[in-house]
């Protein structure tokens, strides 16, 4: 069961992914999805020429809105009561989990139905309603498919990017019975028989639901304005018909006026689906006298967010609109799949994110920010200019040396980590090296004599690195030395020659 | 402590080292990018929005005001309803020319029986040509958000060139925010099965799109297919 899966602790990335990689199937899968995105959301950014300012402007608008977080807040709480909306505020999941579990209770619904949210994923909301006796049916087309499989998500945009069309048929042909509608007979896997398949199972449940739980896209400070993008009309579905309406948005979801959604509706659907628009976007504010759910609730979710706030580094993460573009350009992702990363956020935003949301404690959240190559295309694809490269080794750091963080509000000092003892000592004695020219001098030449009785591999520790790859040869004489040789009087300062000039040579 | 005053805390002790102005509109943003892509007159718009809405897949007909009644007749009457929601004002002329039974939108109508509705007919806030994108928001003649969701077939009305904004930044300027939305571009769509594009999944499965030119006859002949 899901449950299960979830309240096991992940394995750490290395031995999680090792895993994923000998699983034919998954790759193929990943490879295939990825790829396609991969040009389309290149042709669809090629077409607007202001894209960089956009990008620019997005990202300012984070920064500004987080810099001034609270006094956002206080205005979004302001404008959604006014509109008739009721806030909640939940510290972390357990209160999240605990406020949602009591608005359903309250009005006497054992079911609810569900817009795909990453808040949601990310407090383990299903699990926590149904200790509840509460069903969440999940709408969305890859969470229906997550959920029947009893399976994880491993995907922001595309939960189920690790099943192809033939295992989503079976899935569907096995599970669906059990849930609700069964699928029809003789389904086969075309893309649009098991869509239809899909709108056939839901609607019922659609139609009779009294009670949705949905996350938000966007806030709007100034308006109480709520924003959900979607493709396949289950939002609206959940958004509309429902008498009750349950959001859990995270606080960094803000932003402070209208018209800065002008900047996000067009960063957004060209980053995600490479669509000039996703096919429905739907915005409220608080309730309306005639028109979807008379009752409105909206609860901001902390969870580690002003932990990350609190890090001038990593709180760019914080910009993040979940678009999943990251994920599609990583080749880490793309060869170890979603699961690897062992949270609701998976690829180089899960990298930088979960560690500071969760904190670098446990193996899996530890082993993260090493979860990339450092290529640097996930900054290079990000609409909110995220430098998610520089945020990795920012936590690699706080890995490695340890140093002072914020957990649950308060500032701590992080212990180094264990595991990188070895590490820390060469570190330090290339350190002492580098500031003693004369010991490095020694070294550099013992090492030039003795260069044909090296290893091919490192011993010790160091052996697992040159599991792939070879160890650099040592040359017969060092840089030093040839210079000193070569030019060693005229170079030497003081000379007489130039400054530019030796170093022009250089 | 309340978990409001308790996360309050948290934020403005994550900022204390933070420089930053007592007031937030003390320090704009710069936006540099542009109100819209490209100078486009308004026959340059309604073409541009044609040509999008197709791309993801609306349907896509012109005519002028006189040819409307008989547009949506044929369109309703092509599709096989035999009952088609009206919104609240929705010009009469509109369906004049329908065989289909018009029903209109009632508060104590379930979703159940909204779903045994064939089509509906409304018309939109406005449209944006550069996204291929149409707007309601419950104004008159386009009525409630389930309206335009629950039915398998929708048929909308755009007045050109009125209705027809450039671009995103545009469009919000003129929405009011303070009314429930819906952005609309092309029928549903769903992308989860291998990052692929495939139509029709909860939404209308069909979304026509009537671009309805006043003044003098459109360039084009209403078609009566």
């Amino acid at each position: 069961m899901v449950t299960e899966e979830t309240s096991q602790e992940p394995p750490a990335f290395p031995a999680a992914a090792a895993r994923a990689v000998r699983n034919p199937v998954l790759r193929a899968n990943l490879r295939h999805a990825t790829h396609t995105i991969r040009a389309k959301r290149a042709a669809a950014v090629a077409e607007l020429s202001d894209w960089a300012e956009l990008r620019a402007a997005g990202a300012a608008i984070k920064d500004h809105t987080l810099r001034h977080l609270d006094r956002y807040l206080e205005r979004l709480e302001t404008a959604v009561t006014a509109a008739g909306g009721q806030v909640h505020w939940a510290a972390d999941a357990a209160e999240a989990g605990r406020i949602v579990t009591d608005l359903v209770r309250a009005t006497g619904e054992r079911e609810v139905v569900k817009v795909k949210s990453m808040a949601t994923q990310e407090i383990e909301l299903n699990e926590v309603l149904a200790e509840a006796g509460i069903t969440a049916y999940e709408t969305d087309l890859a969470e229906l498919i997550v959920q029947l499989g009893e399976d994880r998500p491993s995907h922001i945009l595309v939960p189920a990017i690790h099943r192809n069309r033939g295992e989503i048929r079976d899935i569907f042909r096995e599970r669906m019975g059990r849930w609700g509608r069964p699928a029809p007979d003789g389904l086969t896997d075309s893309p649009a028989e098991l869509a239809e398949a899909a709108r056939l199972h839901l609607r019922e449940k659609f139609l009779r639901a009294k009670v949705a739980i949905s996350g938000a896209n966007f806030m709007v400070a100034e308006t109480g304005t709520l924003v959900v993008v979607e493709s396949e009309g289950n939002g609206r579905m959940c958004l509309t018909l429902p008498e009750t309406l349950i959001s859990v948005v995270g606080i960094e979801k803000t932003v402070p006026d209208w018209r800065d959604l002008e900047v996000f509706l067009q960063l957004l659907p060209r980053s995600s689906t490479a669509e000039r628009m996703n096919p429905y976007t739907s915005m409220w504010t608080g309730t309306s006298d005639r028109d979807g759910p008379r009752t409105f609730h909206l609860v901001l979710l902390d969870n580690g967010r002003t932990d990350a706030l609190a890090d001038p580094v990593g709180r760019q993460a914080l910009r993040c609109i979940r678009c999943s573009a990251c994920l599609n350009v990583c080749p880490v992702y793309e060869r170890a799949g979603g699961h690897a990363y062992g949270s609701a956020y998976p690829g180089p935003i899960g990298a930088v994110l979960t560690p500071q949301l969760r904190g670098t404690g446990t193996p899996v959240d530890a082993s993260l920010p090493y979860a990339s190559s450092l290529c640097g295309a996930c900054y290079e694809v990000c609409p909110v200019a995220i430098d998610i490269p520089r945020i990795l080794v920012h936590l690699r750091e706080r890995v490695v040396e340890g140093g002072p963080a914020s957990v649950r509000g308060s500032r701590v000092v992080i212990k180094p980590a264990r595991g990188h003892a070895a590490e820390r000592a060469a570190m330090r004695a290339a350190r002492w090296a580098l500031d003693h020219p004369g010991v490095l001098r020694a070294g550099q030449r013992l090492a030039a004599r003795t260069r044909r009785l090296h290893p091919d591999r490192l011993p010790g520790p160091g052996r697992a690195w040159t599991d792939s790859r070879a160890l650099p040869a040592v040359p017969a004489e060092s840089f030093r030395d040839w210079w000193q040789r070569t030019r060693g009087e005229a170079g030497a300062p003081g000379s007489g020659r130039t400054p530019d000039t030796g170093r022009g040579t250089a | 402590m309340s978990s409001r005053a308790l996360i309050m805390g948290r934020i403005r002790r994550a900022l204390a080292d933070t420089p930053r102005a007592a007031d937030p509109a003390a320090e704009p943003v710069a936006r540099d990018y542009r109100r819209t892509h490209g100078d486009l007159d308004s026959a340059e718009a309604a073409r541009l929005l044609a040509e999008n809405l197709a791309d993801y897949r609306a349907v896509v007909h012109r005519c002028d005001r006189a040819g409307l009644p008989e547009l949506i007749g044929s369109l309703l009457a092509e599709r096989g309803a035999r009952t088609v929601i009206v919104p609240e004002g929705l010009p009469e002329s509109w369906l004049s020319a329908t065989g289909a039974e018009p029903v209109p939108d009632l508060a104590e109508d379930t979703p159940r029986v909204l779903d045994a509705r064939d089509s509906v007919v409304t018309g939109c806030a406005l449209a944006i040509a550069e996204t291929g994108t149409l707007v309601l928001d419950g104004g008159p003649g386009q009525g409630r958000r389930r309206i335009t969701l629950v039915p398998d077939h929708h048929i909308c009305v755009v007045r050109v060139p009125e209705q027809v904004v450039c671009s995103v930044p545009q469009a919000l300027a003129r929405l009011d925010p303070t009314r429930p939305l819906t952005w609309i571009s092309g029928p549903s769509a769903t992308s989860d099965i291998e990052l692929d594009r495939v139509e029709g999944v909860h939404g209308p499965r069909r979304l026509e799109v009537i671009l309805v030119q006043d003044g003098p006859p459109a360039k084009e002949p209403p078609p009566g297919e």
